[in-house]
């Protein structure tokens, strides 16, 4: 076998590995579920929608944005929150790992409202 | 003397009968330390001035109520604390100074003129506190008191619900000169350990807190905010949380949401309250809960 053969086969053998891989990686990108994207509003004293449906193992991202004061969210259940500050858009990224009804609330005073301000999170299968 | 001998053995008895006595951490290093001697003081928590509402039709005098009943305790106190929320929250702030003074005006009546304020949410979150130190000044102190140091902590007037890194450092500091095994009471408002964060009963930095008291041996805290009784233990520290004055909450979970206990007309009053707190050197914290009225 000569220089130019072997130089042959190894290319060969390169592109069978490239193939092989992005196969794998195709294969790999259909079994992670596409991101879902949710838009939530808030005032004083609410989150809109208030509640809101999740599928367990889905990555959801949930967008936020403030229509006049800095408001908190917090999802206890699943160690997760964030400040929402009026101005810009704040993204909690999140897959649900387990099912159930979950309570979401404003962690910042944010008025006489503030301890009505609340949402209802639910996972399911 | 003697009446207090027969005060300790009173609430001795009332605990092993069950009469809403409960005895706290015990405090073995109390009866070495030199100056200490036993005492007791009341803890009246989360009134809510300006609240008005179906939860309490009795607003307008549960306050005044709850005054009238620590002044009739036979032996008053050495002195009184109020762990926060001493009024309702108000978007307006000069409501909320309105509110602050005529608190101030009716807790006058007491008795007892050493009396310690300390803010809760209500009263300090929508503006860091500004309006509750015009009134009663700092939102957090140390004080002692008969060999025993007291530590107000402010966990309210950052709306976020934290105590802040300047304040921890502040805790720090003051810790450093106590000793190991000093009686140290701490006092705040809102729960330092995670009771129930999914109704906002917590803070957010409290952790932070408790590992600056965890080497202390002889911690107990004594807070309010949740509106109802509840003993708790993180380590070897004890969490003593009071009754309201103005409406009941319910337990942690109990229900969807945190909404007031209603009134309850055949028996007002219902889980109202407020509670002696007796350091004995010899027993430990010996918590009383008292009513306000004796229909409650």
């Amino acid at each position: 076998m000569n220089h130019a053969t072997k130089r042959l086969r190894f290319a060969y053998a390169a592109i069978i590995v490239m193939i092989a891989s992005f196969g794998v990686y195709v294969v790999a990108q259909s079994a992670v579920p596409k991101e879902r994207t949710i838009r939530i509003t808030t005032k004083r004293f609410d989150y809109s929608p208030a509640e809101v449906t999740l599928k367990k193992g889905v990555p959801v991202v949930l967008e936020f944005t403030s229509k006049d004061v800095m408001m908190g969210f917090n999802l206890p259940d699943f160690g997760v929150r964030a400040d929402i500050v009026p101005g810009t858009v704040t993204r909690v990224r999140l897959v649900p790992d387990k099912t159930g009804t979950f309570i979401f609330l404003c962690d910042i005073f944010c008025g006489i409202g503030h301890e009505e301000m609340n949402g209802k999170l639910t996972v399911v299968d | 003397m003697t009446s207090e001998i027969d005060r300790r053995d009173f609430l001795k008895l009332a605990g092993i009968g069950g009469l809403g006595v409960v005895f706290g951490s015990a405090l073995p290093g109390m009866g070495h330390a030199a100056a200490q001697d036993d005492f007791y003081f009341i803890q009246l928590s989360d009134t809510h001035w300006g609240f008005e509402g179906p939860p309490n039709p009795d607003a307008k005098v549960t306050l005044k109520k709850a005054v009238a009943a620590v002044n009739s305790l036979d032996r008053q106190p050495d002195f009184i604390v109020f762990t926060g929320d001493l009024t309702h929250t108000t978007d307006n702030p000069m409501e909320r100074r309105k509110r602050l003074s005529e608190f101030r005006e009716i807790v006058s009546a007491l008795k007892v003129k050493t009396v310690r304020f300390m803010p809760g949410e209500h009263d300090a979150s929508l503006d860091n506190g500004k309006a509750f130190k015009e009134f009663f000044g700092s939102t957090y102190y140390t004080f002692d008191h008969k060999g025993v140091h007291f530590i107000a902590i402010d966990n309210v007037s950052d709306p976020r619900a934290a105590i802040g890194e300047e304040q921890l450092a502040w805790l720090a500091a003051d810790l450093a000169q106590q000793k190991k095994e000093a009686p140290i009471v701490v006092l705040t408002h809102r729960p330092l350990f995670d009771l129930y964060p999914q109704w906002d009963w917590a803070t957010r930095d409290g952790a932070k807190a408790l590992d600056l008291l965890l080497p202390y041996k002889n911690v107990v805290v004594f807070y309010g905010h949740i509106h109802q009784e509840h003993h708790h233990m993180t380590g070897h520290i004890a969490h003593h949380a009071a009754k309201g004055l103005m409406f009941a909450l319910p337990v942690a979970g109990s229900q969807a949401n945190r909404t007031p206990v209603p009134w309850d007309p055949a028996q007002p009053y219902k889980g109202l309250g407020f509670r002696s707190i007796d350091a004995d050197p010899r027993a430990g914290y010996k918590l009383t809960e008292l009513p306000v009225t004796n229909k409650g």
